[in-house]
């Protein structure tokens, strides 16, 4: 059934064109539908979820290769499955005011609508193979997303780039869960989870997990394949707070956090992931305060998030497991509200750039309140579920097992980066005078403020009960753990030293967000130096490509055929030296048994053949050709084949006379080729025809079957009544092929009569030489 | 027989091959008149080759009188034949059609889609 309604998520976007022909730019409120019915059912299933009893959905699809389409509900995937639904349904909402009027409206609904049902499928799915074809879909539904703005040059290239970042990765995810399924020998998450043998000694358990991880890095925009995140903020602004805030990019952390129990606590892992993240938290930090468009402002601070989530699940203690989750549902929640108000901000204002704007607050009074409420959550700040998260972030980055000092100072410098970032967003648009905007402010629709509205209120709410939601969280924890954990959460924990961090990093987050401008404007000498990241190496890399296809190109397909020829020719013969000579070394049994007639023959075969090439007129040649098709013949009949040799006489006797009919005209042959073209060709011919003999040579000597003519010689009377075994097979055992061979002649036919009566009027040149 | 028929086959083998690589069509369609001869020998020679036992069956018997030579590749081999020179047919018609067109028997001639 759950299979069903993610097929009813793809159906939905294939008809969406349809809908909007008779509904207009009312059809977001039906597709509004699908995400609030899965919200539903999701929350009708939590109880059961939390009291321990996952929910297994089972659907064969290649049986025979063990494959499923078997789906799973466990607390992580809940976890999720929730977030995508109800912030998918707020977002769908907003969209329907952000993009009022736009002409494309239906092709936003049909990528949109078909990447929420992937993101179903991805975190549903208890496949390997189904995780990874969902997977594909959300990038290529990604990239549809992003390119929205098709004319847009930027749009595109910020598309194309997302695509093979995280295409690219998710080839090597691809292999990772290849290896994955090898080494534990089931392609099921639910069965690799029971199973005996303990992954992390596998031989193969480096390997799995660098390709896991660059798949998971790329996807959820890790240093350093960051970069593509920012530039996709050409998606509009619906298409941010969705995929690049809340849902996709979280995808490779969900990854991540399905394999933690599998794969997760060994050396190799944390310090991939804490480091790995750490680094991309501060960087994420770091840059956020760079910008003053507010979109790549709240990339980069997604990056933050991000690189903070990873680096939880490479601690990985129960204490970061617990501060995992709190700050992944916080994270989702404040930042799907604000990238909404960045949406409507540049919407109603018609910028993006932070310093236009100013003095808002009057104007928008609804948006101000969102985005305040939001952004406390973003800063960490009680009594919201953010300030809960980053309580325990800390907490856990203190206690960690591995660089717990290095992680502190990042974590701590990141917060406080954080703190200013959030400032920035949530007061500078809002407070002072009234700056004049591109067009003229006015507050949102209802449409576009119900979701930015009811997500920050959502983190205040969930903040404010955060000790009720403790069995909720705790089913998360159980999932990642892989063992039920108690998840104790409470507002406050008194005065420890996370607090006091805490406390430390307003004061300085507020200081940094007083001298905003002036430390900017320091930054700036920094733009060397970031110029030459990740981004510049990515296009580094494109460029190769691009002279190594044209190099290849310029090499292998010059455009002559006689090259490809030669180029296939040393193919074959590197193939055949490969498997007759090396690793096959033949056994030959020269079995000569000859007679006199016989060798006159063949001999007279071969001489006809060698003159060929070295006679200057072509009927010399033809006669040449004549005389080997004749000596074929003949070998026929000496050797039991008097069909063939008729056969062959016959249209030996055509082929001359047509040869001579057509070509006596010509001129004689001209030495076209250079003596080295003539000297290379002879070399290639000759080593490709000696190794055809000794081809024959073996085929002959190998008998691994007996023939399935004998079949056909004991039937030929008595089920086919006719004495010529050959013209039996001919024309009754493999009429098909008689019928086919007609066909082709006719054709031949057709064609040479069209040819011979074809007259087209000589065309003048355009160009003359 | 078979290492003798072998050897020729090579050589059948490396003259198409030869032709089909000069920039004259001339040549090239000689070279693919060799080269049908010596796929069909291929597939005779590789079968194995008998002496005086063609595969018939006299007039009042139901089986051949003792061993006959192998059937199906003579069969595969006759369809062959006949394809190949349609296919050669085709390519002559094609040639003078061509030749008449740009005067040349160069194939680097006809690179150009213009004439």
């Amino acid at each position: 059934m759950v299979q069903l309604y993610i097929g009813l998520g793809f159906l939905l976007a294939a008809v969406a064109p349809l809908l909007h022909r008779w509904m207009g730019d009312r059809t977001n409120l039906l597709l509004v539908v699908y995400p609030a019915l899965a919200a539903l059912w999701l929350i009708s299933q939590a109880p059961g979820v939390i009291a321990g009893n996952n929910l297994v959905f089972t659907a064969d699809w290649v049986p025979s290769l063990g494959l499923s389409l078997t789906l799973m509900l466990d607390g992580l995937a809940l976890m999720f499955a929730l977030l995508i639904s109800i912030v998918g349904a707020f977002v769908l909402l907003y969209a329907g005011g952000y993009l009022k009027g736009n002409p494309d409206m239906a092709r936003f609904h049909a990528a949109f609508m078909a990447f929420m049902a992937a993101m179903f499928g991805l975190v549903l799915a208890d496949g390997l193979v189904t995780l990874f074809v969902f997977w594909e879909l959300t990038s290529i539904t990604s990239y549809l997303l992003i390119g929205f703005n098709h004319q847009d040059e930027k749009s595109r290239e910020a598309a194309r780039q997302s695509l093979f970042v995280t295409v690219g990765g998710g080839l090597a995810l691809m292999a990772g869960l290849v290896l994955l399924g090898i080494a534990s020998g089931s392609w099921s998450l639910t069965d690799i989870r029971s199973l005996e043998t303990d992954l992390r000694e596998h031989a193969l358990y480096t390997p799995m997990l660098l390709c896991l991880v660059v798949g998971a890095f790329t996807k959820s925009a890790q240093f350093p394949f960051h970069f593509w995140l920012p530039n996709a903020m050409a998606a509009p602004s619906p298409v941010s707070a969705y995929l690049h805030s809340a849902t996709m990019v979280k995808a490779g952390i969900y990854l991540l956090a399905r394999l933690q129990p599998d794969l997760g606590d060994t050396a190799l892992w944390t310090a991939l992931l804490s480091l790995g993240g750490g680094v991309t938290m501060l960087l994420g930090a770091f840059m956020a305060v760079r910008y003053t468009n507010i979109k790549k402002l709240l990339a980069y601070s997604t990056i933050m998030a991000l690189g903070t989530l990873t680096m939880l699940l490479g601690i990985g203690s129960d204490e970061a497991l617990i501060a995992f989750a709190v700050f992944l549902v916080a994270h989702s929640l404040y930042k799907g509200s604000l990238f909404m108000v960045a949406g409507i901000l540049d919407h109603e204002t018609g910028t993006q750039d932070i310093q236009a704007m100013g003095g808002l607050r009057a104007a928008m009074p609804v948006t101000a309140a969102a985005a305040m409420l939001a952004a406390l959550s973003f800063a960490g700040l009680p009594p919201l579920l953010g300030f809960v998260g980053k309580e325990a972030m800390l907490k856990a980055v203190l206690k960690a097992d591995a660089f717990p000092l290095l992680l502190a100072v990042l974590a701590f410098s990141a917060a406080f980066l954080t703190i200013a970032a959030a400032a920035i967003v949530a007061l500078r648009p809002f407070l002072g005078t009234l700056k004049a905007t591109p067009r003229t402010p006015h507050e949102a629709p209802l449409s576009m403020l119900l979701g930015p509205s009811v997500l920050a209120l959502l983190s205040l709410l969930l903040g404010l009960f955060v000790p009720l939601t403790g069995p909720a969280f705790s089913a998360v924890v159980t999932a990642v753990a892989g063992a039920p954990v108690e998840v104790p959460l409470s507002l406050w924990h008194g005065v420890n030293l996370p607090l006091v961090l805490t406390m430390s990093s307003l004061l300085l987050g507020i200081g940094l967000y007083l001298c905003w401008d002036g430390v900017r404007a320091r930054l700036a000498t920094l733009t060397p130096v970031t110029h030459r990241g990740p981004q510049a190496w990515y296009y580094a890399i494109l460029r190769a490509f691009v002279s190594l296809a044209e190099w290849q190109t310029r090499v292998l397909q010059n455009g002559y055929m006689r090259h490809y020829i030669l180029v296939m020719l040393v193919t074959l013969a590197a193939l055949l030296v490969n498997s007759i000579l090396i690793r096959h070394a033949p056994g030959l049994s020269l079995a000569f048994d000859v007679r006199f007639h016989e060798v006159m023959v063949a001999a007279t075969m071969m001489l006809g053949a060698l003159a060929a090439p070295m006679l200057r007129s072509s009927l010399g040649a033809v006669v040449s050709v004549g005389v080997t098709g004749f000596s074929i013949a003949l070998i026929f009949l000496l050797f039991s084949a008097p069909d063939l040799a008729i056969t062959q006489l016959l249209v030996e006797t055509l082929t001359v006379i047509l040869l001579v009919l057509v070509l006596f005209r010509l001129p004689r042959f001209s030495h076209l080729s250079t003596r080295f073209e003539r000297i290379r060709d002879g070399v290639v011919a000759a080593v490709v025809g000696g190794l055809l003999s000794l081809l024959v040579l073996i085929a002959w000597d190998v008998k691994q079957f007996t023939p399935i003519s004998q079949y056909m010689i004991e039937n030929s009377v008595s089920l086919a009544h006719g004495r010529n075994i050959v013209n039996v097979i001919l024309v009754d055992y493999r009429a098909l092929d008689t019928l086919g061979e007609m066909f082709v002649l006719s054709l031949a036919a057709i064609g040479v009569i069209a040819m011979l009566k074809l007259r087209v009027p000589p065309v003048r040149r355009s160009t003359g030489e | 027989m078979e290492p003798l028929m072998a050897v020729g086959i090579g050589i059948l083998y490396a003259v198409a091959i030869f032709l089909i690589l000069r920039r004259s069509i001339v040549k090239l369609v000689i070279g693919f008149v060799l080269l049908a001869n010596a796929a069909n020998l291929l597939i005779f020679t590789t079968a194995g080759m008998t002496r005086d036992a063609p595969p018939l069956i006299a007039d009042d018997r139901l089986l051949p009188a003792g061993n006959v030579a192998d059937p199906l590749p003579q069969a595969v081999v006759l369809t062959a034949i006949v394809i190949a020179f349609g296919v050669l047919a085709f390519a002559v018609v094609l040639i003078r059609r061509a030749y008449e067109i740009v005067q040349a028997d160069d194939m680097d001639q006809m690179k150009d889609t213009d004439t």
